[in-house]
């Protein structure tokens, strides 16, 4: 049996399953080993305040999740914002050190992390390229094609003219029936402008991505779980591991939602992703306060 | 970074010196403006036309002030200053950006279509606070 359909029989201890019929992963040649990941994001390791008075138990509750599963995934993926913001260097560093000493728990230890503006935006990613590496890079994974872009270490949260050309230049190596999986942190479409929930040259990026028949996009930034699809590339969003924020465009101001007591940790969370098979299919966890 | 443009706003760099062939018929029409009020009295007229101008100031994490009345039709200029850093300035709604570099003013052209609320926010990552620094244009 294979394991998804495992999850789908037991009900799946605590999540919740969506399928991707949206943008499946069947190809016309050789079947694909299935396998899964997880994606933790927005940790803002380092936030202190109202809106999450366990800022420094969520993330440690979420890793102790993740190692809990009854299979471990084949690899985590980190989608920005792994830190809070300072103007200090010093701090910023700190902050990323102890973000990699609590994510060091997790038992998986092939972690993919990608920079969110609270990490790199003020320094251009230095500080992050010194503690974690490159801000954009391809990898492969079971016959599956990941590309994880960095559209926040230019203030202007631009991907730039480089790191399309390198986009394109990588693009032009797959094969565009080949399942595609693009890993971000700011929506590469123009959500909600008004709240700079957009990537100001993401044209450029899906149009790139066009010719590709089987993409899907996975970011974070927003703080929620959201669902969209810009011609057949779906893009899904996550939750937040420190804060929710409001609906799309519901507030004035894209600012946290107030922690409620009466239910801790409502709107958090992470996912699994399967991938692999012949869909896309995403499993959402909440964050528990046990 | 260049400026965004719109049908219903331009940049003009502030003490750029105009070459075009734009900028030769502006002054041709400054000419002819001058020769008519000299035979006639209509200087009252090409003062009427220059834009009201509103000076606005950008520091983290706020606008200054964030709050601008316009009328519909009415052509403004916004001089912006940043006082502190290269903020942005982006009026979705009209697809007009430009970057706020310290110590320079930024001179925008806008002429609101139609009443209503036009938003405006800081589009450069500016830190702890960002999400915050934004105002609109609330238009009659």
């Amino acid at each position: 049996m294979q394991r998804r359909d495992f999850l789908h029989l037991a009900g799946l201890g605590g999540g919740a399953i969506f399928s991707g019929a949206l943008t499946g992963c069947a190809t016309a040649g050789k079947p694909q080993d299935e396998f899964y990941f997880v994606q933790l994001s927005d940790t803002h390791w380092g936030f202190q305040g109202a809106p999450n008075p366990d800022a420094r138990g969520t993330l440690p509750k979420a890793v102790a999740a993740v190692n809990a599963l009854p299979q471990p995934p084949d690899f985590i993926v980190f989608t920005g914002d792994l830190t809070h913001t300072t103007d200090d260097p010093a701090e910023r560093r700190r902050r990323m050190a102890e973000f990699k000493q609590v994510v060091g728990e997790l038992k998986v230890k092939t972690v993919r992390f990608m920079p969110g503006e609270h990490d790199a935006s003020l320094d251009r990613g230095a500080a992050f390229k010194e503690l974690f590496g490159d801000t954009y890079y391809r990898f492969d994974h079971k016959g599956v094609h990941f590309i994880a872009l960095d559209n926040v270490s230019d203030r202007g949260t631009t991907l730039g003219a480089e790191q399309l050309a390198w986009m394109q230049a990588e693009l032009a190596k797959l094969d565009p029936n080949a399942p595609l999986v693009v890993l971000a942190h700011r929506p590469l479409f123009p959500l909600v402008p008004k709240w700079d929930w957009h990537t100001r040259d993401g044209d450029q990026a899906l149009a790139l991505l066009m010719p590709h028949k089987n993409v899907t996009v996975f970011y974070g930034h927003i703080h929620q779980e959201h669902h969209q699809m810009t011609g057949h590339i779906a893009h899904h969003s996550a939750r937040s591991l420190i804060f929710p924020l409001p609906a799309p465009g519901t507030a004035d101001r894209p600012l946290p939602v107030a922690w409620d007591p009466a239910a801790p940790y409502r709107g958090l969370g992470w996912r699994e992703v399967e991938a692999g098979g012949k869909d896309i299919e995403r499993i959402e966890h909440g964050v528990s306060a046990a | 970074m260049s400026p965004a443009r719109s049908p219903e706003g331009a940049q003009v760099p502030i003490g750029g010196t105009a070459r075009s062939a734009k900028g030769a018929s502006l002054t041709r029409r400054h000419l002819l403006l001058m020769g008519a009020a000299a035979a006639g009295g209509t200087l009252t007229v090409a003062r009427a036309q220059a834009p009201r101008e509103i000076e606005i100031t950008a520091q983290r994490f706020k606008f200054t002030p964030n709050v601008i009345p316009l009328k519909a039709g009415e052509p403004v200029v916004l001089l912006i200053r940043s006082l502190d850093f290269a903020h942005g300035f982006f009026v979705p709604d009209l697809k007009l950006r430009t970057d706020l570099m310290p110590g320079r003013v930024v001179r925008l052209a806008l002429t609101p279509r139609e009443p209503g609320e036009l938003a405006f926010l800081c589009d450069n990552f500016c830190g702890d606070g960002h999400e915050g620094m934004d105002g609109h244009f609330q238009v009659t």
